[in-house]
């Protein structure tokens, strides 16, 4: 469903920065996948490129058969926004717009009408546990409800891969387990999840380890 | 088999609902930031809407009474004081009336009697009479009596009849027959001027020209020429009521038609042309006020165009997310643009009402009648949309170059 072949991104120089070379990696659907390493060792540019933040330099990646290294930025845009739900350790939300309107700002540039939107948003929320928290401000919520909030923003328009950047970075342990029980339960209807975390806690949750050191991405031990 | 790939595409109306929850989220700031613009506009309204009520004051005035009046005064020869003679011809009044365009003309003079002793009674039984001082006593041609209009309550005006003869006849303004007493006409009542009676044909009791006249007793020229001689200073001077828009050429006319031998004996005083006058009025307003306007307008711009460059760094974070949720670079591009222009129209709103407002209780403590524009109250609210599309442009610029990498790294 996913697949990298030879996937290389580099920094130009001087002195030029290789911070990922020729990864390559197939994720099936409805897989759960760590990626750990040390800080700079080019993590966050796999989730980048995962993401289509960021363009690979060499190599094809290609999601669900279509090469999506190669396309225009418009379109890269447009999968970004339809496949692929990201879940950030900082959460990323509006901090003056309520729950259900953080939640339907994922569906604005798609053209969604706005009731549909709010409809979509409220499912979301029903899904991660927080129907009773729809209005409130993020300011109001708890870390882990900020998360969850954030995991429905991501989860709405129902993409194909789940891109979690240490999504219990910022988490207590309780909060970060009840975060981590809702990944698990998303995996089990068969989205495809990819975190990247230091946690080895986190990363045990996964049913398959990679391990990236210097831009290079090896399997690491695995769970089964 | 590749999925046709959806763009991102974003309603007008989403993109419309974004911008005002951006503009609403903070009430507060967004206040201060349209501050500048509301002072701008508010101002441009202002001034203007002033300068049209004031130049529709002078309008008024020009058109209802000025406009139609001319003055010739008789200023004798200056270089030989002694010539006291009057400067009028005896059918001065015959000779004006003659040239196109005048409607009324006449001579008129106060008399020259040094404070006329004015009974209602004869004066020997008149010594303890009625408190009379403060009256005067004038003569006047018909013709200045009517292009003076006065309304005339009872009785009538003397005409050229009264005049040709010298009779002794009497018009009363409404303040000196209430002090002489004089109520009723139906019995001839007389007033009697230095021991001379005259009879009171008619008393009026408003007058446009020459309001000053309420308090005073006027009998026909020729009655005060042969009682009293010819007038000695001030000396006489004739009140001519042309057609609209006939005044300049009359006041060139006039004293050539009057003493074509001596036009020199007359000052004329003709009405300002109203069209200069309200150029002069504009002038000194617009300029000066139209400039610091534009300057609070300016000053709008940039405060605006600050806040939302403060808004577009302070919300990096938020534009990387929308970034990553599908938006392109025109969409926040777009969603900046707009909050900016929403503000501007706010502002523009609110400045207009401000200037409307002051412009109406400007006029109506000085009772004058707002006058405004409607093509610079209409479009005065646009001027500040426009006004925030410009500010907005390069914060919308720096928040489209946004990556999304960077701002979602913190």
């Amino acid at each position: 469903m996913i697949s990298l072949r030879g996937i290389a991104v580099t920094y130009p120089g001087p002195p030029p920065v290789h911070a990922l070379r020729s990864v390559d990696l197939d994720l099936d659907s409805g897989q759960h996948v760590a990626i750990v390493g040390p800080s700079g060792s080019g993590k966050s540019t796999l989730l980048n490129v995962l993401g289509l933040l960021d363009r690979p330099t060499a190599g094809v990646y290609q999601i669900d058969g279509t090469d999506v290294s190669r396309l225009p930025e418009s379109d890269r845009t447009g999968i970004r926004g339809s496949r692929i739900g990201f879940v950030f350790q900082a959460f990323h939300l509006m901090p003056y717009r309520t729950a259900w309107e953080n939640v339907a700002v994922a569906q604005l540039y798609r053209g969604v009408p706005a009731r549909a939107r709010r409809a979509a948003a409220a499912a979301a929320l029903d899904l991660v546990g927080l129907s009773h928290r729809r209005d409130a401000l993020p300011t109001t919520l708890s870390g882990g409800e900020r998360q969850r909030v954030a995991i429905a923003r991501a989860l709405v328009n129902r993409p194909a891969l789940m891109l979690c950047d240490e999504p219990t970075g910022n988490l207590d342990s309780a909060n970060a387990a009840a975060v981590l029980d809702l990944l698990d339960g998303l995996r089990s209807e068969g989205l495809t999840i990819v975190v990247i975390t230091h946690d080895a806690v986190v990363a045990a949750r996964a049913q398959r380890t990679l391990a990236i050191h210097d831009g290079v991405l090896s399997e690491a031990v695995s769970h089964g | 088999m590749a999925d046709p790939v959806v763009r991102s595409r974003l309603r007008a109306v989403d993109l419309f609902a974004e911008a005002t929850a951006g503009v609403v989220q903070r009430p507060g700031r967004s206040a201060l930031t349209v501050l500048g613009t509301v002072l701008g506009i508010g101002a441009f309204v202002a001034i203007l809407g002033l300068t049209s009520t004031a130049g529709g004051q002078i309008d008024r005035r020009f058109t209802t009474l000025s406009a139609t009046e001319v003055t010739v005064t008789d200023v004798g020869v200056p270089a030989s004081p002694d010539d006291t003679a009057s400067s009028f011809p005896a059918n001065a009044a015959e000779r004006v009336r003659a040239l196109n365009g005048v409607v009324n003309a006449g001579v008129w003079w106060p008399v020259p009697v040094r404070q006329p002793r004015i009974t209602a009674a004869p004066p020997a039984a008149a010594d303890s009479l009625a408190q009379t001082s403060g009256l005067s006593f004038h003569a006047a041609d018909p013709g200045a009596l009517e292009a003076m209009h006065p309304v005339v309550t009872s009785g009538r005006l003397f005409d050229d009849f009264h005049a040709s003869r010298g009779e002794h006849v009497a018009v009363l303004g409404a303040a000196a027959a209430a002090r002489l007493g004089v109520t009723r006409l139906d019995a001839a009542p007389a007033v009697f001027v230095e021991g001379l009676s005259y009879t009171v044909i008619g008393v009026f009791d408003d007058i446009q020209r020459h309001p000053e006249l309420l308090l005073s007793v006027i009998v026909p020229t020729s009655t005060a020429l042969t009682d009293y001689g010819p007038p000695l200073d001030p000396r006489a001077s004739m009140l001519i009521e042309t057609r609209v828009g006939a005044a300049d050429l009359i006041a060139k006319q006039a004293p050539l038609a009057l003493r074509p031998d001596a036009p020199g004996r007359f000052k004329i005083s003709a009405p300002a042309d109203p069209r200069t006058l309200r150029g002069d009025i504009a002038g000194d307003l617009n300029v000066l006020f139209l400039l610091l306007a534009a300057i609070s307008l300016v000053i709008g711009a940039v405060g605006i165009a600050n806040t939302t460059l403060v808004a577009v760094l302070e919300r990096s974070g938020e534009i990387g997310l929308r970034r990553s949720l599908g938006a392109r670079r025109r969409h926040v591009a777009a969603q900046f643009l707009t909050e900016s222009t929403a503000l501007g129209t706010l502002g523009g709103l609110m400045g207009t009402s401000i200037g409307v407002a002051v412009v109406v209780s400007v006029a109506l403590s000085h009772q004058w009648t707002a006058v405004l524009n409607p093509w610079t109250a209409l479009p005065a609210p646009l001027v500040g949309s426009a006004v925030g599309l410009l500010a907005g442009l390069y914060p919308a610029l720096r928040a489209s170059w946004i990556e999304p990498v960077e701002a979602l790294r913190r």
